[in-house]
């Protein structure tokens, strides 16, 4: 662990259900870096996502952002600290009942003096990033995945945060898609200068957007290194993952039976 | 034996968390009323959806129970030769009972399970979550308004459903079933006082503050999947409904200790 890190995990527990989905967490996030989760289905990536921006806290250990321990912090520091971040949701996680361009302007509403002119400015600037500046009057139904996915993108960077969350961008999407969203988390880090988490099981996505890569695996961070680095580990597990190979999940799986 | 016993704590244990959560919730809710009003752009949508929306159903249920009412009532009392008596009773039960009952019986299945599978739907796709990590408060923004729209609303709803009762009774007892429209208003104004009024009009905005309470409460904590939203849905009417009977039951009783007390102690009541 370095002393520089923006956002530290220190030794992360959390269970559901008496069921550990994070066990023994630790890992630092430096100011501007972009880095990748990485993992299987269900293995706790979009749980330490949520840790990170305080939609969950740890039943052990600590989150630590610009060195202020999250769990205890007050629901007014804790809402000071959220206007740092952006957060795009696996499924966008757009209000149904606003438009395209009011969804991108809830944050500035909720947390700016802006005039109503200056954020129509911003909303327009935002949706132009994200190649959807035509959108504004849409509903999200009306909307097709790729699009959604673009939406919650201007709108997790409306406010220009430090830091922007990725819960798996690219899933769901076509493969030219998911470049584009590769493409935009990009953008969007060499525009704002952001720090970048991204949580996802494309190992595409993953080479192309990150600087760094850390793979969760039972509960914990078992690799953690440069996208070189972990194309060229002899971990088999990462191995196996990396070349998307069953191998021998299948028995597992099916000794696993009900307690996955 | 033993496992009875165990399941039976656990029950308990269950109950009183539930109601724990519950409480602090509606405690949450009570704090955002009080320091923080919705925006009128979202308020108003929700007033209509809650209030405009429910009067034709509303006003039908309560135009059908004045008027079964008056049937019943002058089927009873004809045999007593008390005919003229069926404006009396068919009133005062509209408006200290039926009305404010009926009146939010019905939101509670309108309005109450949209409700939460509104709300439902979106914690299950991470709206609620996005609210959150964008830094605004979703007790505030989502639930105060809809707990605000039940509230004030319930009680006009329930005015509507008491007029339209005594209108429909009124209608029923004198044109179909000939009673003295002189007496049936005579001996209403006999026994119905103001009183009977506020009594009504006070419940219904508690059972107004419940819907939206309960109501959001389930759609709020529902499960995964659309088999959660639909659990939610059902629950947040299943428990709406039985809570408005319940609380029914004590409210009358405490009125009548506070009119015994306060106003007056009558033979009738």
């Amino acid at each position: 662990m370095t002393e520089d890190a923006l956002i530290r995990l220190e030794d992360v527990h959390k269970a559901f259900d008496g069921v550990g989905v994070l066990n023994g967490v630790t890992l630092d996030i430096h100011g501007g870096e972009t880095l990748c989760v990485i993992g299987e289905s269900g293995c706790g990536k979009s749980v330490l996502l949520k840790h990170v921006i305080g939609l969950m806290y740890p039943d052990r250990g600590r989150v630590l952002f610009d060195g202020s321990d999250l769990a205890r912090l007050s629901g007014k520091e804790m809402v000071e600290v959220r206007t740092h971040f952006g957060m795009v949701f696996q499924g966008g996680a757009l209000f149904d009942s606003l438009t395209v361009g009011e969804n991108v302007a809830f944050p500035l509403r909720e947390h700016t003096d802006l005039d109503d002119e200056a954020i129509r400015e911003r909303v327009h600037e935002k949706l132009s990033l994200v190649g959807l500046s035509g959108a504004q009057e849409k509903r999200p139904a009306e909307l097709s995945g790729g699009m959604q996915k673009r939406v919650a993108l201007a709108r997790a960077i409306a406010l220009e945060p430090r830091v922007v969350l990725y819960d798996e961008p690219t899933t769901g999407l076509d493969p030219i898609m998911a470049d584009v969203i590769n493409e935009l988390i990009i953008r969007a880090h060499d525009a704002l200068k952001t720090t970048s988490i991204v949580v996802t099981h494309d190992m595409v996505s993953a080479g192309k957007v990150a600087d760094r890569i850390a793979m969760l695996h039972g509960g914990r961070i078992i690799i953690d290194g440069s996208p070189e680095e972990i194309q060229n580990t002899d971990n088999p597990i990462v191995r196996q993952f990396v070349e998307g190979q069953a191998g021998d999940r299948i028995e597992q799986l099916s000794h696993m039976g009900d307690n996955p | 034996m033993k496992n009875l016993l165990a399941d039976i704590g656990r029950g308990c244990i269950g109950a009183v968390s539930g109601l724990g959560r519950v409480t602090d919730f509606a405690g949450r809710i009570l704090y955002w009323s009080f320091t923080s009003l919705p925006q009128r752009r979202i308020l108003m949508p929700l007033m209509h959806e809650v209030g405009v929306r429910s009067v034709p159903v509303v006003l039908a249920t309560g135009t059908f129970m004045g008027m079964v009412l008056a049937v019943q009532m002058y089927s009873q009392l004809h045999r007593l030769g008390a005919e003229n008596a069926a404006g009396m009773i068919i009133n005062i039960s509209m408006v200290k009972e039926l009305g404010p009952v009926l009146a939010a019986v019905i939101l509670a299945g309108r309005v109450g399970g949209a409700m939460a599978a509104e709300l439902g739907t979106m914690r299950v796709t991470e709206q609620v979550d996005a609210l959150t990590a964008m830094g605004a408060n979703p007790v505030r923004y989502l639930v105060v308004p809809r707990f605000l729209a039940t509230l004030l609303l319930t009680p006009i709803l329930t005015i509507f459903s008491d007029a339209i009762g005594v209108v429909g009774g009124w209608v029923v007892s004198t044109q179909a079933l000939r009673i003295d429209s002189f007496f049936y208003w005579q001996n209403t104004r006999e026994i119905l006082e103001r009183w009977d009024i506020w009594v009504g009009i006070f419940k219904s905005f508690f059972f107004g503050g419940l819907i939206g309470i309960i109501a959001c409460y389930k759609g709020f904590t529902c499960g995964r999947g659309a088999e959660g939203v639909g659990r939610a849905t059902t629950m947040a009417f299943v428990a709406t409904f039985i809570s408005i009977l319940v609380s029914n039951f004590f409210l009358a009783v405490l009125f009548r200790h506070i009119y015994n007390h306060f106003i007056g102690v009558t033979a009738v009541r």
